[in-house]
């Protein structure tokens, strides 16, 4: 017999480790290996000390404290990374207790990429570099949505992608993916009220809960019976018109109709 | 006992057809269903099929509308995600008596395989639901199925029914 382990909240512990795996990380190389990031670093320097920075796959990564994260984009900016193509955080709330957040920036004077990431503690905020880079008016809006992260000086902090009522963030590795109590009930909650609750029953998410034997609720193509009427199993053939057919148009009778051999 | 009988039934050379007001008011309900323009994912695309010059829903009389006040039956054609839940119900309620609902593919039925959070795990939690069109996405020959077998139920019914809302679950 397995453990009995308590199920309270599976959700923030990891449920399955393997032990042999080796989580795959790319190689993290100098930036004085690339010429072009290494110029690039030494004007950056003139500004901020980041804590660290080096190039994977590629993409220079520089890791800034996260009260610089505005002043970093400004001289990354000046450098020539004119686009912010994304923006976002990850969850490392488990593991270090906060969140990544990353910009990935493009250059398209230097064709060069690099991604500036800074480290947050949760229930920390962070400045918004929406006034540097106009794309990250969505892309912060987004990552309050998902994470709960607030930005400072936002022009319009509010949820992007959920629904304004809605409760929790769903990013969160701590949310389940089937949505919480509010969320399941959430369609029926503003609708209809929580009274309604009973009326409509719990989501059935079975995806197999179509019954075929169930001739109340179910019909099913080409074994058509009246209602509650025992399933049967011999196909019946399906007519478009009734018995008596209808007024004005005449019947199509399969049975009777032609199937032509070939084209004529 | 009359001189002269007349079956009018089998009308005889006169020029008569008998039928019942409910029969006659249902069969011109059921040939002209005017449908809501309302796609919502990829099943969209089949709907969109189904009323262009190949497949020709004008044929059925129905016709798209931009309109709910128009309409008279509903085809939600694709996902149903939890915040536009909201708008679906208020367009249902806002198209006028009698009104009917197809729910087009596994998304609509339920939730089919966004198995997740966001999304209404079949759109008769919300509203009621005529027709449950399987397929992902079903094809344009198979909404015109589903949309001759409404016409079949549609004929079936009393012209004054009353509206009870069906359930599944």
């Amino acid at each position: 017999m397995r453990q009995f382990t308590p199920k309270d909240n599976v959700q923030k512990k990891a449920y399955f480790t393997d032990r042999f795996r080796i989580q795959p990380s790319l190689p993290k190389l100098e930036v004085s290996s690339n010429e072009a990031f290494a110029s690039q670093l030494k004007s950056f320097k003139a500004h901020i000390n980041p804590l660290e920075t080096y190039i994977e796959a590629g993409q220079w990564v520089v890791w800034v404290k996260p009260e610089d994260n505005k002043r970093a984009l400004e001289v990354m900016k000046t450098i020539g990374y004119e686009n912010l193509s994304e923006m976002s955080a990850v969850d490392f709330i488990a593991q270090k207790g906060g969140f990544e957040v990353f910009y990935q920036l493009l250059s398209m004077e230097h064709h060069t990429r690099a991604r500036v990431k800074c480290f947050i503690p949760v229930g920390q905020s962070l400045q918004s570099v929406e006034s540097v880079y106009k794309s990250a008016n969505w892309a912060e809006r987004e990552m309050y949505d998902m994470f709960g992260i607030l930005l400072e000086n936002h022009p319009y902090m509010k949820r992007l992608l959920m629904p304004d009522d809605w409760q929790g963030h769903p990013l969160l590795k701590t949310y389940p993916l089937l949505g919480d109590e509010a969320a399941q009930w959430y369609e029926i909650d503003t609708l209809f009220g929580k009274e309604y609750r009973e009326v409509v029953g719990p989501e059935n998410r079975d995806p197999a809960r179509v019954e075929v034997k169930n001739t109340n609720d179910f019909a099913r193509i080409r074994h058509e019976v009246p209602k509650g009427a025992p399933y049967s199993d011999t196909p019946t053939e399906q007519e478009y018109q009734e018995e008596n057919g209808v007024p004005l148009v005449s019947k199509v009778v399969k049975a009777q109709s032609k199937t032509l051999k070939e084209r004529r | 006992m009359a001189q002269h009988q007349v079956n009018y039934a089998s009308s005889g050379g006169l020029p008569i057809a008998l039928t019942t007001v409910d029969k006659l008011v249902q069969w011109g309900r059921s040939n002209s269903l005017w449908a809501l323009t309302y796609g919502l994912a990829c099943c969209a695309i089949e709907m969109m099929a189904a009323g262009a010059s190949r497949y020709d829903f004008d044929r059925f009389g129905t016709i798209f509308r931009a309109s709910p006040r128009h309409s008279d039956v509903m085809i939600i054609a694709g996902t149903l995600t939890k915040k536009h839940a909201e708008f679906t119900k208020r367009l249902y309620d806002q198209m006028a008596e009698p009104k009917w609902v197809i729910s087009m593919g596994s998304c609509a039925n339920t939730g089919g395989m966004f198995n997740t959070y966001s999304t209404v795990q079949g759109v008769d939690r919300i509203i009621p639901v005529d027709i449950y069109l399987p397929g992902c996405a079903p094809r344009p020959e198979t909404l015109q199925y589903a949309l001759m077998l409404l016409q079949k139920k549609i004929r079936r019914e009393r012209a004054g029914r009353k509206v009870t809302p069906k359930r599944l679950v």
